[in-house]
């Protein structure tokens, strides 16, 4: 019954949104515990930074790329903030601007290996991510850089209407992009492009600028995410965000995004992000090896893939 | 002697649509049955009944030689000899031809491939039935026409009994056309039967002996081509008397909206001069090769080129991107329209607004309100058959997703518009329905090139039409001569002209 209801359903976003609420249920019944707002709370911080990756990786997947780079990113971000702060004596906000500019840079790089380079995209992003990631490592010669600044780590404990200052940085990231590629015309561009970059071009629409984008604004989204994880664990770490990239772009694939461009949206990769980060909190709350869940994870992606499939079919 | 096959009462529905009802269809050996009817008609749905493309959901019985036979996989219709040629050539364009022709049983000697006996044999079948190949080129390295005659050579080295061609000549030129008839009358001549679709009905009366219509999915007919005439099928077809296809009335010429000189490539075209007016309709022949696409690909800006001048509505211009010649009010209609004039995978309301959404956005922020006012707009016009405007362009007949690369230009008001091939692969219903567009576009004061290797089309749209061949422009033919003299020897004229020979 469940399962015709899954294959009859014309908007995918709902579906995957009657699988989470069903996933949160069942968890709330089994147990309570999850719905404690201290559980909750940390869920939610946890989710907000790895959805920040998932939020630029949408729209990287949807011109019918790929960013591998962006662990690597978080992983700079973190070591930058450390570095300037701790060690420089820098002040929080010239920090911050400095480790941005870094990062988007890093995404510009990208960008245009992959558009004037005409590399794939696998390959280009995997060739700067061990870059970044092997910068990260050199400038700190691998250690953590502990005890940052008070006012800097403050942020990731506050609250804000009541929910983690993190969520809400997530939720303000979501609106703009959602807003972005809904009602704006980059947005309409990144569709073209990711389904006819040639019918794009002939169309008069500028590739360069609108790949370029894309990456800068993933790189933008895990610079941020770099900066917030260093704040929420109080010390920089050159292997940051390890694996990150994968999470995000599980998260997209699960909210119906499609590798060959052109189909995927912001909600529906929120609601593949809380999925994934609901399933990682039942499982610790209940007690279920790590590695278990691991494979748990793995196989919602390939079944979500797989569910997509079947309902073009018909 | 047994019919090859025989098909009787075959019906097919899919969810909603009753795509077939109660079709006979036969082909007996040495026979070239053709198979027309418009988009839609369930031409290709038969087709893919009998290659075992649907397994075995579908009503009425198959006789193969005689012998009832349910045919339910693809590769059982390829073990009973039926052989299918599409459109869009499925080989690997990576390997070389011979490679093609033995994938999947390359002869060996001890451990290693026999490349020798390879390409022997490969050789001789192409050579047995006159294609110029070598059967080590890399097999994308061919023109389209060559693929198309490998695939052939590959089918009947294959001992099919029965091949079917779905559009064969939509890309090809006329050359390469009469190089495919020659083949097909071997094939006959072999005792093979052939099916043959095509859209261009004076082939059938060039290369077969029997034509069956289809038409909403029904038996419109089956007559002997000796019997019949153009006129008969279009109407069984359409259901109507299709009177000129070709008629519209032209218009009084204004200025001079583009003008080209001296244009280079190296390579490609040579000093390219020619010019067109407000209100004409200049057509561009020549055969695949002949630099056509090419020059109008440099003109637009997706092409880049060494020398020469454009001038546009009297001024000198620099086009170096598309978005340049955009600006200008230069649309491009390409030869490909799925691999370069759509976004497949979006709605049709994208795709109409594709060029447009830099005129309705402010800051970037688009005003859907004038977004879904274009496209009803165009669908209306234009008579795009959707259900909604959301729909995926994917999913119209080619007709409807050509009709929605017309709306595009139209709705960015582009008023020199360049067509490459609009109506390869379209029925002739719509056909007809973008001559009439045509038309009222000249009527309005456009501009327009009408690229085409098809040249009952180029000759009746026309006002006048250069002759393209090798890169080079070898001649017009000028309004007067399109009016004062009969279209046998105008086509006559045109195809020495494109070959080189005048």
């Amino acid at each position: 019954m469940n399962m015709l209801k899954i294959k009859k359903g014309t908007l995918s976003s709902a579906t995957l949104l009657i699988i989470l609420l069903v996933l949160c249920v069942a968890l709330a019944i089994v147990k309570p515990t999850f719905l404690k707002a201290g559980n909750l709370f940390n869920v939610l911080r946890t989710t907000s930074i790895t959805g920040l990756i998932a939020i630029g990786m949408t729209c990287v997947i949807i011109t019918g790329g790929i960013d591998l780079s962006v662990g690597s990113v978080v992983g700079l971000s973190s070591v930058l903030c450390g570095l300037l702060m701790k060690e420089n004596g820098w002040s929080v906000v010239a920090t911050l601007i400095v480790t941005m500019v870094v990062c988007i840079f890093v995404g510009l790089i990208n960008g245009m290996l992959i558009h004037y380079g005409k590399i794939p995209a696998f390959i280009a992003t995997l060739g700067t991510m061990g870059m970044a990631r092997g910068l990260a490592m050199l400038l700190t010669q691998g250690r953590t850089i502990p005890g940052l600044p008070k006012e800097f780590t403050s942020f990731a404990q506050i609250k804000v209407l009541g929910l983690p200052s993190l969520f809400i940085v997530w939720v303000v990231l979501i609106l703009i992009a959602a807003y972005m590629l809904k009602f704006t015309r980059l947005g309409r561009n990144i569709y073209s492009i990711g389904s006819n970059m040639e019918a794009a071009r002939l169309g008069g629409i500028k590739l360069a600028p609108t790949i370029c984008f894309t990456y800068m604004f993933n790189a933008f989204c895990a610079a941020l995410a770099g900066i917030l994880l260093t704040a929420r664990i109080t010390s920089a770490q050159p292997s940051a965000g390890e694996g990150y990239e994968m999470t995000a772009i599980a998260a997209a694939v699960i909210g119906g995004a499609s590798l060959a461009g052109a189909e995927g949206t912001i909600i529906g990769t929120v609601i593949g992000a809380c999925i994934m980060a609901v399933l990682q909190n039942g499982g610790n709350l209940l007690g279920i090896n790590s590695f278990v869940m691991d494979i748990a994870t793995g196989a919602l992606v390939v079944i979500a893939v797989l569910t997509e499939k079947n309902k073009k079919k018909q | 002697m047994n019919d090859i096959i025989r098909m009787e009462g075959i019906s097919k529905s899919f969810p909603g649509v009753k795509a077939l009802q109660g079709i006979d269809f036969s082909v007996k050996p040495a026979c070239v049955h053709a198979l027309i009817g418009e988009n839609g008609a369930g031409k290709s749905t038969l087709i893919k009944i009998l290659m075992g493309v649907y397994g075995n959901k579908y009503e009425g019985i198959i006789y193969i030689d005689g012998i009832e036979t349910e045919i339910t996989n693809p590769i059982q219709a390829k073990e009973l000899g039926l052989l299918a040629i599409y459109q869009d050539i499925m080989m690997a364009s990576h390997l070389t031809v011979g490679e093609n022709f033995f994938l999947g049983r390359l002869p060996k000697k001890g451990p290693f491939v026999d490349w020798q006996k390879v390409y022997n044999d490969t050789g001789k079948i192409l050579n047995d039935l006159g294609i110029a190949v070598d059967p080590r080129k890399k097999l994308g390295d061919l023109t389209v026409a060559q693929q198309e005659m490998v695939a052939i050579a590959k089918a009947v080295s294959e001992d099919a009994k029965l091949v079917i061609f779905d559009e064969p000549t939509a890309l090809l030129t006329d050359k390469d056309t009469q190089m495919l008839f020659s083949i097909i009358r071997q094939l006959k001549a072999k005792g093979l039967g052939v099916v043959y679709i095509s859209h261009r009905l004076e082939e059938l009366f060039e290369i077969c002996d029997e034509v069956t219509v289809l038409k909403d999915g029904c038996f419109a007919g089956h007559k002997m081509i000796s019997e019949t005439n153009s006129d008969e099928l279009v109407s069984m077809m359409v259901g109507r008397e299709m009177t000129d296809m070709y008629a519209i009335e032209s218009v009084t010429l204004g200025e001079t909206a583009l003008e080209i000189k001296g244009l280079t490539k190296t390579g490609v075209f040579e000093n390219i001069s020619f010019s067109v007016r407000r209100g004409e309709i200049l057509g561009m022949f020549g055969l695949v090769g002949s630099g056509r696409t090419d020059i109008v690909r440099a003109i637009f800006g997706a092409e880049k080129y060494d020398a020469g001048n454009v001038i546009v509505n009297g001024k000198e211009v620099v086009i170096k991107t598309p978005s340049d010649a955009i600006d200008l009010g230069i649309g491009l209609l390409p030869e490909d329209r799925r691999e370069q004039g759509l976004c497949l995978h979006l709605s049709v309301k994208h795709n109409i607004n594709l060029v447009s959404y830099v005129d309705m956005s402010k800051l970037g922020h688009i005003d859907l309100k004038t977004e879904r006012d274009n496209a009803e707009k165009y669908r209306d016009a234009i008579g795009i058959k959707t259900p909604t405007l959301e729909q995926l362009v994917r999913n119209l007949s080619g007709g409807n997703q050509q009709k929605v690369v017309v709306s595009k230009w139209l709705c960015k008001e582009s008023d020199i518009l360049i067509f490459d091939e609009p109506t390869v692969g379209i029925d002739v219903n719509t056909k007809r329905e973008i001559y009439k567009l045509l038309e009222s576009l000249t009527h309005q004061g456009d501009a327009i090139i009408l690229v085409s290797s098809y040249l009952p089309e180029v000759l009746g749209i026309a006002d006048r039409v250069c002759v393209f061949s090798e890169g080079r422009l070898v001649g017009e033919i000028t309004s007067d001569e399109l009016k004062n003299t009969p279209l046998h020897e105008l086509e006559k004229k045109a195809v020495f002209m494109a070959s080189g020979i005048a």
